[in-house]
């Protein structure tokens, strides 16, 4: 009886805990607007399937979810519908820029085109390419899971406080 | 070859400024003042019968007077033939006719036309911007919009 | 007694996009509703402009071609062979036949994968979502094909003015047959599970139907346009890249009803697939690239011994083509409809002016049209099926 009771206990830490419950179950929110999109849908099918890792339920509205993939070019008209999306999720929230139009504005250096996410919200993972393979959108869940680990030492997880561009009226 | 402009030169015969059948695509230029009629022309002739409209544009000419230049891109699904219609634009009085009560396809091309060039189509029920956000200001298609010119990123509407 | 008939109900006014799964991100519908019913609806879109036009103006026309990939971006092949025609047209160069055949089978098969989007993902707006697995793992397979031809998978930058970039490798053509009964089978499955399915047509049929008069008014091109039941088709109409010679059909619908813009897809696909067939068995050795020196890099054993080799070699590379000054209007036949390209050339390297007609535009001016009066869920599944890609809507 004894070494029954031994066997079924597992000592830890309570914020390693919550961080393996956060990064095995990310509810991604795609907000794709162009090709990049098409490349997540290719992460999520049969062949490269996103379900591994954790990541399959695929939310779409900003109050159910807490990864935020923005996936292709964000203009400026578009800009406040990002940042009014961001704003709309709960915390703990990580924010995902996939391919180079989402990180940097790609090779589109335009009157229309946002430089960059990070003018208007804060970015945890930049996966570049354009647009990327769906391995490397796989490889941006990873590094966002290694991430949510090494933050679980932290106080504060989440938007607060992680980026100098962020302010704090979200 | 040169059937359709040979009819419109026939009917129009002072309006027609200038035609050619460069790469095999026959281009007529018209007067401004006449070109809602040969607009409608174009679409009720039976010989005609250009019943698509395929695209409105406007192009900067920078230097040129008169500055700007409207093209139309007719096609006939019955007769199966072309015609691009241009018409130059003063850009001191830079409007145009629109023709959207001859094919209502023409409304979201003017509207276009006049966010990205700026030549305004009188008649048009609701000539707004369609592609750029409301707040920008300047038609950045113009020869004389540096195309890096950024301008205040809008802020959302109300808070969430 | 009170009955419904006497309540008093105000119109609601609800925002449909621009972000929300069925509006692919970037398209905006303002709706007023009374109940389910839509009253009236204004559409918005803008999402996605990304200057394209102003981007081809300040780049040699060699440059502009990846910026075509991004137009229509699930069959970017058939935007780089739009665009390319219409500078060769301008230039006036002979294209080899080998290239001309090459272009065709990517054409097709990027209409194939078009399809094979606009079905696969819009009916999951409906609710069947089923069909997406399968026919994405067909588009995998089309994607490794695309992989090993170019490089990419999705932004392509395949053909070149005066020619392709890369010759198909060897195996690409019992690679394709084998992807092609792969796709076949797919549709069959597809077709299997939606075409008599009563709730598919239910949701469907009757749907936002078109005349094909009111479809030509509003400037309709397509598979929207066919459905209609008007039969054009630039590939039949006004043929290029050899499509005269080929034995295809035009899928023409009657009602112009969502369920027939549905079954049009279904059947073209059928057709691409006979015209690759075709377009194999005719493939011959040749070259991928033309003659013409004003386009074509000279070749390597030239440039190292002859001057004029090198400094044409130079001049290409450094300025890129020189097209003659004036102005060309190409169309093509693209998955949605008739894609055109009218360029002026002031005989600069670089582009005057490029305007691209994007098949979109007038259908999805016309959508406020198609939904007004209708419900709400039926207003996505019309925008299902006039298939929408915002980089071409947006360019």
């Amino acid at each position: 009886m004894a070494s029954v009771v031994e066997n079924n206990f597992l000592t830890t830490k309570l914020s390693e805990v919550v961080a393996w419950g956060r990064k095995f179950s990310l509810w991604p929110m795609p907000f794709g607007t162009a090709c990049c999109a098409i490349e997540f849908m290719g992460a999520v099918d049969s062949v490269f399937d996103i379900s591994r890792f954790g990541a399959e339920l695929v939310r779409f509205s900003p109050r159910q979810s807490d990864l935020l993939l923005v996936l292709g070019t964000i203009n400026y008209k578009q800009a406040p519908v990002l940042k009014k999306i961001y704003q709309q999720m709960c915390e703990p929230k990580w924010v995902v820029a996939v391919g180079a139009c989402a990180t940097c504005g790609g090779f589109y250096d335009n009157y229309s085109v946002l430089q960059g996410i990070d003018e208007v919200i804060p970015v945890d993972v930049y996966v570049p390419g354009c647009p990327p393979r769906p391995e490397a959108i796989l490889m941006a869940v990873v590094k966002l899971q290694e991430k949510i680990t090494r933050e679980a030492t932290q106080t504060s997880v989440g938007a607060t406080g992680r980026s100098p561009l962020h302010k704090k009226s979200a | 070859m040169g059937k359709v402009i040979d009819i419109f030169k026939a009917r129009w015969v002072g309006s027609v400024l200038d035609s050619h059948e460069n790469y095999g695509d026959e281009t007529i230029l018209v007067k401004r003042e006449d070109l809602f009629f040969i607009l409608q022309f174009a679409k009720e002739d039976l010989d005609l019968h250009f019943d698509l409209l395929m695209d409105v544009c406007g192009v900067d000419y920078l230097g040129q007077t008169p500055r700007f230049e409207v093209v139309y891109h007719l096609y006939s699904v019955s007769k199966n033939h072309r015609i691009r219609i241009k018409v130059r634009v003063p850009e001191e009085d830079c409007w145009v006719p629109s023709c959207v009560s001859l094919w209502r396809a023409a409304d979201w091309f003017e509207r276009e036309t006049w966010d990205m060039v700026g030549i305004r189509f009188e008649g048009h029920p609701n000539l707004k911007r369609v592609l750029l956000f409301e707040e920008f200001q300047g038609h950045p298609l113009r020869k004389d919009y540096p195309i890096n010119k950024r301008q205040k990123i809008p802020e959302p509407l109300e808070q969430p | 007694m009170k009955t419904t008939g006497d309540l008093k109900t105000k119109p609601m006014y609800l925002n449909i996009g621009p972000n929300h799964p069925a509006m692919h991100g970037t398209l905006r519908v303002l709706v007023e509703i009374d109940g389910e019913t839509i009253v009236s609806s204004i559409a918005e879109m803008g999402y996605l402009h990304r200057g394209f036009e102003k981007h081809c103006e300040h780049g040699t026309y060699t440059q502009v071609i990846p910026y075509t990939d991004r137009l229509n971006y699930i069959s970017p092949l058939m935007n780089n062979v739009g665009f390319c025609m219409a500078v060769e047209k301008l230039i006036g160069c002979e294209i080899p036949e080998r290239v001309q055949t090459i272009r065709l089978i990517i054409c097709e098969l990027s209409r194939i994968t078009d399809h094979l989007v606009c079905i696969g993902t819009n009916v999951v707006d409906i609710g069947a979502l089923t069909n997406f697995w399968y026919y994405f793992n067909a588009r995998e397979k089309i994607y490794d094909f695309i992989e090993k031809i170019c490089g990419a998978r999705l932004t392509t930058n395949y053909t070149r003015i005066g020619g392709l970039m890369r010759d198909f490798h060897s195996g690409a053509a019992p690679e394709l047959r084998a992807i092609m009964k792969e796709v076949f089978r797919a549709t069959k499955e597809v077709r299997t599970l939606l075409e008599k399915n009563k709730i598919f047509i239910d949701r469907t049929a009757g749907v936002a139907p078109f005349t094909g008069e009111e479809a030509k008014d509003l400037g309709f091109t397509g598979p929207c346009l066919r459905a209609a039941g008007v039969p054009y088709d630039v590939r039949k109409a006004q043929p290029y890249m050899g499509y005269e010679t080929y034995d295809f059909d035009i899928p023409i619908g009657e009602s112009g009803d969502t369920y027939d813009r549905f079954l049009v897809r279904f059947e073209e696909i059928n057709q691409s697939c006979r015209l690759i067939e075709q377009a194999l068995d005719r493939l011959k050795p040749g070259p991928i690239m033309t003659n013409d020196r004003r386009v074509a890099l000279p070749p390597k054993s030239e440039v190292y011994t002859n001057i004029e080799a090198l400094m044409n070699h130079f001049k290409l590379i450094f300025e890129g083509v020189r097209p003659p000054p004036g102005e060309v209007y190409s169309a093509t036949e693209a998955a949605n409809g008739e894609l055109g390209f009218y360029i002026v050339s002031d005989g600069s390297t670089n582009p005057y002016r490029v305007k691209c007609r994007p098949p979109c535009f007038p259908l999805y001016a016309a959508y406020p049209l198609m939904i007004n009066g209708g419900m709400i869920a039926d207003a996505i599944a019309v925008l299902g099926s006039i298939n929408i890609i915002a980089g071409e809507l947006d360019r």
